[in-house]
């Protein structure tokens, strides 16, 4: 059964002649467990595309649907909701709260949930210990390196155990080393029954993905083909809103 | 994790800014602090001087004057059906709803005496009564007892009488016991004796010609004990010596509105560098914002953090502004009061009105940048990074 689906997705900014349509009528179907790569040169629409399927940016034409639920028909405050128990978000510049120290940086998506604090501060633990950095918990993000800033947003993004990651250009800002570091993390949560959804340039990153949609000009130029699955999949969010 | 965790880290980290913010509303807080324990300082002052003024009721026999003046000059006056006090009717002055606030009641018989071929008023009162009732009184010599007397400064000075001395009173010869230093008033005209005795020299046993009362006014209008004392002496005009007072009452009353005219217009300056501030704060906050709600913050969430800041730096603004406001009365005072017996009022209330108002201000003039921070898209905001 298909996990996420997208139907002639279309996003257009301004009106009339200044009108310019970043992506037109994508449509694509997902599976629960897949790790896909979004591949296209810059201005494709990658990051629009990856945008509204983070909940973040409403269509102005199309249908988008996770697990069932048609995202866009949700209110703003149901939308806010669904980001927090269905998706994790990997940015390329890490984007972590600089007055926050590492642990209170992966904690972020669990603040508004009703849990104990020291519920949240082991769920933390363990998103760290995965990602390796258990014994960073208390530094600040200028007091690590990229490549461990990077490791947070990843424990970040899978604190709550979402079902889907998105990443935008998660290798961006890494060296070579960080950055095969960072794509087998990716592996590993796809294998653990995550989906992956990456934005990336680099073919390199791309190959550790099943399958890559490939965009032009804001159009969805191949499809990719999925590989038949083999590791568990995640569908139900692990948590709920307090 | 909480949102206050977020609300407070962030306080800490933009130290600068939260300063700004608090600083704005501590002049506010202060000011109206200040002007309030400065003011009611000197409310204080003035009931307490009121207090030792002496008496402020005076109570005499009901008459029926027709005034008989002309182009500003008094011909006299003719009185009739003149009603006495009978001494008994003083004692229903402690009778009253307000007698609590009854300092000393002094009943006066007035009369003229004959000292040796010359007119002199003997008054004839208490002297327990008369030490509350005229504190301003220096008495060289002691306070007379039974058949002595206490003998004004002019009085004294005419007939040539030392204290120890004896003066005859309308062919009666009564020491001196005392005598009055210069007052300035009529009481440097008269001869002092104890109640009883002028009652029994003037032949008006049980009745007064006036009495005075010191009221203490501080916890009740003295128009009420005016009104009160009346309803228990039917027969006498109660009047409340109140004019001087009043007048400066008044003026106070005015330095109090226009004071308050000028704190509001402070607290609303302060109120104006916290929109300001946090509005600024905001807009620098924006990649933050994004990224508390890109992870699932509502928007309700992102306005708590923003009321939480602003509750904490106002709460804080309301102690310091208080503490400072407080400072700042008692130098008032030392420096702009002449006469400063009573000291500044740390006043719960007003603590409690100081932090009420810090916070009231805070949590309105963040009103609106909560408002625009909880409206930030989170695409556009991490569009913007």
């Amino acid at each position: 059964m298909d996990f996420i689906t997208a139907d002639q997705l279309t996003r257009a900014y301004g009106s009339g002649d200044s009108t310019v349509m970043a992506i037109t009528d994508v449509s694509f179907m997902i599976e629960a467990g897949e790790f896909v790569a979004v591949m296209g040169e810059s201005g494709a629409g990658k990051s629009t595309l990856l945008s509204i399927m983070g909940a973040m940016n409403t269509p102005t034409g199309g249908v988008y649907t996770v697990d069932g639920i048609d995202v866009y028909n949700l209110g703003q405050e149901q939308r806010a909701d669904f980001r927090r128990e269905f998706l994790g978000f990997i940015f390329q510049s890490f984007h972590l709260v600089p007055y926050l120290n590492v642990i209170e940086n992966v904690m972020l998506p669990l603040t508004t949930v009703r849990l104990r604090r020291r519920e949240k501060e082991t769920m933390a633990m363990q998103a760290l210990s995965w990602v390796g950095l258990e014994t960073k918990a208390k530094r600040l993000p200028n007091q690590i390196s990229g490549g461990e800033k990077e490791r947070v947003a990843i424990a970040r993004a899978i604190v709550n155990d979402p079902p889907i990651l998105l990443a935008d250009e998660p290798t961006g800002n890494l060296d070579s080393r960080n950055t095969q570091e960072v794509m087998e993390l990716l592996q590993r949560l796809n294998e653990a029954g995550t989906t992956v959804i990456m934005v990336t340039h680099s073919a390199e990153c791309a190959g550790y993905a099943r399958r890559r949609l490939e965009m032009s000009d804001g159009r969805l130029v191949n499809n990719g083909a999925a590989e038949p699955l083999e590791s568990p999949r995640k569908k139900a969010p692990a948590i709920r809103a307090a | 994790m909480r949102i206050k965790d977020i609300a407070i880290k962030n306080l800490l980290r933009r130290k600068g800014k939260a300063a700004f913010v608090l600083a704005g509303l501590v002049i506010g807080v202060a000011t109206v602090v200040a002007i309030i324990s400065y003011v009611d300082a000197m409310t204080a002052d003035i009931n307490e001087k009121l207090e030792k003024y002496g008496a402020n009721i005076l109570i005499v026999p009901r008459t029926d004057n027709l005034a008989l003046s002309y182009g500003g000059i008094t011909l006299g006056g003719v009185s009739y059906e003149m009603q006495e006090i009978r001494q008994a009717e003083v004692l229903k002055i402690g009778s009253i709803k307000n007698n609590k606030n009854i300092a000393a009641v002094g009943p006066i018989v007035l009369g003229g005496v004959d000292t040796g071929g010359r007119r002199v008023l003997m008054a004839g009162v208490d002297f327990e009564a008369a030490e509350i009732l005229k504190p301003w009184w220096k008495v060289a010599g002691a306070y007379p007892r039974s058949n002595q007397a206490l003998l004004g400064s002019e009085v004294a000075r005419v007939l040539g009488i030392a204290t120890g001395g004896t003066v005859m009173v309308d062919g009666q010869p009564i020491t001196v016991a005392g005598i009055l230093q210069p007052t300035g008033s009529q009481d440097d005209q008269l001869i002092f004796t104890d109640l009883g005795t002028a009652q029994a020299m003037l032949g008006k046993s049980g009745v007064v010609s006036m009495v005075e009362v010191a009221a203490l006014c501080k916890d009740c209008p003295i128009t009420d004990m005016v009104r009160q004392i009346s309803g228990a002496m039917p027969l006498a005009k109660v009047m409340a010596i109140q004019s001087v007072v009043k007048g400066r009452m008044e003026t106070l009353g005015q330095f109090k509105k226009f004071s308050f005219g000028i704190s509001a217009v402070i607290v609303l300056i302060g109120g104006l560098v916290v929109l300001v501030t946090l509005m600024g704060s905001v807009r620098e906050r924006r990649q933050e914002i994004g990224i508390f709600r890109a992870i699932g913050f509502r928007k309700r969430n992102v306005m708590q953090i923003i009321f939480l800041e602003a509750g904490i730096v106002s709460f804080l603004a309301g102690l310091i502004g208080y503490g400072v406001g407080i400072l700042g009365a008692a130098l008032g005072l030392r420096l702009l009061s002449d006469s400063h017996s009573s000291g500044v009022i740390m006043d719960p209330a007003l603590a409690g009105s100081a932090l009420l108002i810090a916070v009231t201000v805070g949590l309105i003039a963040s009103a609106y940048p909560a408002f625009l921070a909880s409206r930030m898209d989170p695409n556009d905001a991490l569009k913007a990074m």
